[in-house]
């Protein structure tokens, strides 16, 4: 069993409530940090314990938040990302509905560190039930001393506030939530001015994912050298993974970045194999955003080595082999699975979710679905897969905001792999409407790595 | 109905509005547009919206343009129950156009269609974060995970059961 | 003792110009002028907050400063960046640059309807000068177009969104100039539109200027007596006594008449200086003005080509997303255009023309 630090009390019974999370150990590392450290020396051991940021983008923490500019007189803000929308990922639900006192505490150590008295949860409109989850822990903390003025006698002041947000994918970009949580469209802010400088009502202000700020409890707990010890090189700590698709047991794994993706998807304490005796077609290891890629390599690397479930290791290759560890949701796809029309979802999706800003991501998004769309049903022409190509290639890397990325690399990575099977729904187009190509060759050896890890 | 809130729910609003510095409150809109989505039968009119922009002391285009901006934000009427079934790919690979296909047929309505009751709107939407959990479909509040046909049809029982009470 | 400015210097394309820091890229390059101009379609230097959005002035900076050479990994934005001193960046030097251009053009052009035989701001687009010299040689798009319906905002002003690129200059013009924005944008993505949700007019003593500031024909005037192609009329620089603006406009005439009014313009399109409603939409008579002179055009467009009669080829762009109709903007304007017949005398028509004012040609369409 690997070690856990997040959701290794999440079975206790009643954890939900301050009651019992207290007599668990609840708000010990808040206790600690605010009586008997400063806040320079939390985010020094935030930055000792290498935390890498859990929202997608996986830029350490530690070094985000000695990035906040701290002029006199100004207020300073954390902001609490619970957008949550990247396809594939639930992991930061599950902590709410089940630990929100991790998370309120997480939140009151990182507010302390940063010097901030105002902080909100921004949280997806769609979870409609969990603000009451959080309100009722807020006030329960409240109630007890660890929220308010004068917290705990330590002279430190906080509030904290949910927001919800209306459906909108894009309100997970930091500065588009920025604008949201501002009551305005979500429509991400031209950078620079970064956020660290100006960012909620223009003035300074850190945006982390919900799990890297529940991650701060355990790192003042266990303290940053003990933590950077778990896990491989710079993956340090244990990662919440939201495993969904065709496996037998989807749901949320804190994992310790020591295990490969075989033992992920296979064993019984994760994933439980894939149900009805199929077989491994593909995988989406980080949430939708990042590169699909064929069994054999995912499993193991183009070098030939096991693939682990690290930064690193997911990420080896770069684009034209590997993929990313992103978000953590974890989609895993079965030989049934047709990648065309899961492309095509994809494509939906981006295009829905674009805030229209710019021209490449506006226009872009909605022409790679159309495109998408011929293909899949059996309208699509060769010069279709180079024309989506091209589409891509031209939106990626020349849009205000990452979105445009996002929906781009998809495409270009169905596209990389599998293009076979794209090429095989244009030939028999009748066919294709009927039956799905199947697993071909994805789940073969690799034949060209002996050669290549020379 | 006239669009007025209660004022029960004016306090709401004064509550939400102090959550943010002052002069700030039109970080309240979507807090705002929500309550008001509730209040006033589910969608927002051009009127609802008007109120709320004097309630918050804003130019009505202000409030549109965030309206229209997300999509939960219903601007036209739509059925009592509205069935939102996830479509993305997770869902997808675990068998939700299957579960739209069998929704379309049972109450007889394309997706953005209402019932002629006026029970029941079918609308697709994008994950919603249950993707372990699929195929799945957000009713009112809550999600309902886990669909197969059997449970839909329970769902759509509990409704005109509760719409007959 | 006063100590002497710090300058950056800063080399676009090989060519180094000395600017002040805090200045962007895209105005460095205008300090040069001529080629190495990145186009701009959304940025507009008097109006705060604009830029970004458009993508076409993407550069490349092939080196970060003096202090910090690593390059920029990716394109930037010029209207956006701004330089640090010893920064290089490469324009039209660069081929990355010129293919991303191209990609920009096209994804601005796949919902435009291309109607530029019928559009009033033929010949003063900033969008058909683009596409003339970064356009690609045919569309790649099969698809149908967005298309929305046109709608007056108010006596004065017509919005025709299936023309609008969603530069949101006429957004900020509102906002900025004006003390009540009533128009704004809609939905979101792909669907995103300039509007007021209920129909509502524009109205504002310098709404006016959300005109001058679209750089496609997406805003026109109402009031321009009639629908004349820009390049038939003479521009005269005029100016009259004004309370309420500069009172410095050009009047766009034909003989004596005053066919419409706007701001004067500088070598980028930008209005010198806003002017108010009054001048623009009420002081149709040229005694209302004291009339300096001719307009020196300095602009590329096709103003200043006289009659654009077959100056550029036409592009078989053009004809493909015209549905094969001949690309008539790029021919000879009289024998084939439906509004600039000769023998129409615009002048007898009461109020705006209409297509059906003119006689068809039959041997167009
Ligand atoms: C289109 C888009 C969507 C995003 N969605 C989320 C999200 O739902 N949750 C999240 O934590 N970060 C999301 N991010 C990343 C945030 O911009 C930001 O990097 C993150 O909240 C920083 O927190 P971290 O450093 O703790 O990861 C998204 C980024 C992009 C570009
Ligand atoms: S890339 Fe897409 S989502 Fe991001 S700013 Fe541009 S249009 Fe909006
Ligand atoms: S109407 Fe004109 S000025 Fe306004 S956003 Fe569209 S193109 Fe820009
Ligand atoms: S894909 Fe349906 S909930 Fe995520
Ligand atoms: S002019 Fe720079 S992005 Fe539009």
């Amino acid at each position: 069993m690997g070690r856990k630090l997040l959701l290794d009390k999440a079975h206790i019974e009643g954890i939900r409530y301050y009651d019992v999370y207290r007599k668990n150990g609840g708000y010990a590392a808040a206790e600690k940090a605010l009586k008997s450290m400063s806040p320079d020396l939390v985010t020094e051991e935030v930055k000792k314990s290498g935390l890498r940021g859990r929202g997608g983008a996986g830029f350490p923490t530690g070094l985000k938040w000695s990035f906040l500019a701290k002029p006199e007189g100004v207020p300073r803000y954390l902001v609490c990302n619970a957008d949550e929308s990247e396809p594939g990922t639930f992991k930061d639900r599950y902590l709410m509905e089940f630990l929100p006192h991790l998370l309120i505490e997480g939140l009151l150590i990182s507010s302390f560190a940063l010097g901030a008295n105002r902080t909100y949860i921004y949280i997806r409109g769609e979870y409609a039930w969990i603000p009451d989850i959080l309100e009722e822990a807020i006030r329960e903390a409240h109630k007890n001393g660890w929220l308010g003025k004068n917290i705990q006698g330590t002279g430190f002041d906080l509030e904290i506030y949910v927001q919800r947000g209306a459906g909108a994918y894009i309100c997970g970009e930091e500065t588009a939530l920025i604008e949201s949580l501002e009551g305005k469209r979500g429509n991400p802010r031209i950078k620079p001015p970064f956020p660290a400088v100006k960012g909620l009502w223009q003035c300074p202000t850190v945006v982390n994912n919900v799990e890297t700020l529940a991650a701060v409890v355990p790192i003042i707990n266990i303290g940053g050298d003990e933590y950077v010890k778990i896990g491989i090189g710079k993956s340090t700590g244990t990662k919440l993974i939201s495993a969904c698709g065709n496996i037998n047991k989807p749901g949320v794994y804190e994992i310790d970045m020591t295990i490969s993706v075989e033992e992920f998807i296979y064993s019984d304490e994760y994933c439980g194999g894939i149900p009805n005796g199929k077989r491994l077609k593909a995988c989406i290891p980080g949430g939708s955003s990042v590169p699909i890629l064929p069994a054999n390599l995912l499993l193991k690397t183009a070098k030939g080595e096991p693939r682990m479930m690290t930064y690193e290791s997911l990420n080896d290759g770069g684009f034209a082999t590997g993929s990313m560890m992103g978000s953590g949701g974890f989609i895993v796809f079965d030989e049934d699975q047709c990648v065309v029309r899961h492309t095509l979802s994809l494509a939906r999706f981006y295009h829905h979710e674009s805030c229209g800003q710019c021209s490449p991501c506006r226009e872009g998004t909605g022409w790679m679905e159309r495109v998408l769309k011929n293909i899949e049903n059996g309208k699509g022409k060769m010069s279709d897969i180079d024309l989506l190509w091209d589409i891509q290639r031209k939106i990626e890397g020349n849009t205000i905001c990452p979105l445009g990325d996002a929906a781009a690399w998809p495409v270009a990575a169905a596209i990389r792999h599998f293009r076979d099977e794209f090429e095989w729904h244009v030939r028999n187009p009748e066919e294709a409407l009927k039956r799905n190509f199947g697993l071909a060759h994805y789940a073969d050896p690799l034949p060209v790595v002996a050669a290549a890890a020379v | 109905m006239a669009v007025q809130f209660s004022e029960e729910k004016l306090n709401k609003v004064k509550e939400i509005i102090a959550r943010y510095p002052e002069g700030k409150q039109k970080s309240a809109l979507i807090p705002v547009l929500h309550l008001a989505q509730e209040s006033f039968g589910g969608w927002l009119s051009a009127e609802t919206m008007d109120y709320v922009a004097s309630l918050l002391q804003l130019t009505s285009i202000e409030v549109y343009e965030v309206a229209t901006f997300y999509s939960m934000y219903n601007l036209k009427p739509v059925g009592k129950y509205l069935f939102e079934v996830c479509q993305t790919g997770p869902c997808m690979l675990r068998g939700s156009d299957d579960i739209i296909a069998y929704i379309r047929e049972k109450l007889n309505i394309g997706v953005g269609e209402t019932t002629t009751d006026g029970l029941f709107t079918l609308k697709t939407v994008e994950c919603l974060g249950a993707c372990g959990y699929a195929p799945m479909m957000q009713l009112g509040k809550h999600f309902r995970e886990h669909l197969t046909k059997a449970k839909v049809d329970e769902i759509i029982a509990e409704c005109r059961r509760e719409a007959n009470n | 003792m006063a100590e002497e400015k710090k300058l950056f210097k800063v080399k676009i394309d090989n060519i180094t110009v000395e600017v002040e820091p805090g200045t962007t890229i895209l105005n460095a390059a205008r300090k040069i002028g001529g080629e190495v101009v990145p186009p701009a379609m959304c940025y507009y230097s008097k109006l705060q907050g604009s830029g970004g959005k458009c993508r076409t002035c993407l550069v490349k900076v092939t080196k970060g400063s003096e202090a910090d050479p690593r390059p920029m990994p990716k394109l930037v934005a010029s209207c956006r960046t701004t330089v640090m001193d010893g920064m290089e960046v490469a324009n039209i030097t660069s081929p990355e640059v010129q293919d991303a251009r191209k990609g920009i053009v096209e994804f601005l052009l796949l919902n435009h309807p291309l109607d530029c035989p019928v559009c009033d701001q033929a010949g003063e687009c900033d969008l058909q000068d683009l596409s003339y010299e970064h356009g690609v040689s045919a569309t790649r798009y099969e698809f149908k177009r967005r298309t929305f319906d046109k709608i007056d905002i108010g006596d004065h002003i017509k919005l025709h969104m299936t023309r609008c690129i969603l530069c949101y200059r006429c957004v900020f013009t509102a906002d900025q100039l004006t003390n009540k924005r009533e128009h704004g944008v809609l939905n979101r993505g792909e669907a995103s539109e300039i509007g007021t949700y209920i129909q509502q007019s524009l109205d504002n003593d310098f709404i006016g200027n959300v005109i001058d500031v679209c750089p496609v024909g997406a805003l026109t005037d109402r009031t321009a007596r009639f629908k004349n192609r820009v390049w038939f009329l003479k521009p005269v620089d005029a100016h009259r006594n004004c309370d309420k603006c500069c009172g410095k406009t050009v009047l766009w005439m034909r003989g004596d008449e005053v066919f419409r009014v706007t701001a004067r313009k500088d070598k980028y399109g930008e209005v010198e200086e806003f002017i108010c409603d009054t001048c623009r939409f009420d002081k149709k008579s040229a005694a209302d003005w004291v009339i300096e002179g001719p307009r020196a055009i300095s602009r590329h467009s096709v103003i200043s080509q006289g009659h654009y009669v077959g100056v550029h080829k036409p592009h078989e762009t053009i004809a493909k997303v015209m549905d094969g109709r001949s690309p008539k903007l790029l021919m000879d304007i009289h024998s084939i255009s439906e509004v600039n017949q000769p023998a129409v005398d615009l002048s007898k028509i009461d109020g705006p023309a209409h297509s059906n004012d003119f006689p068809k040609n039959n041997s167009v369409q």
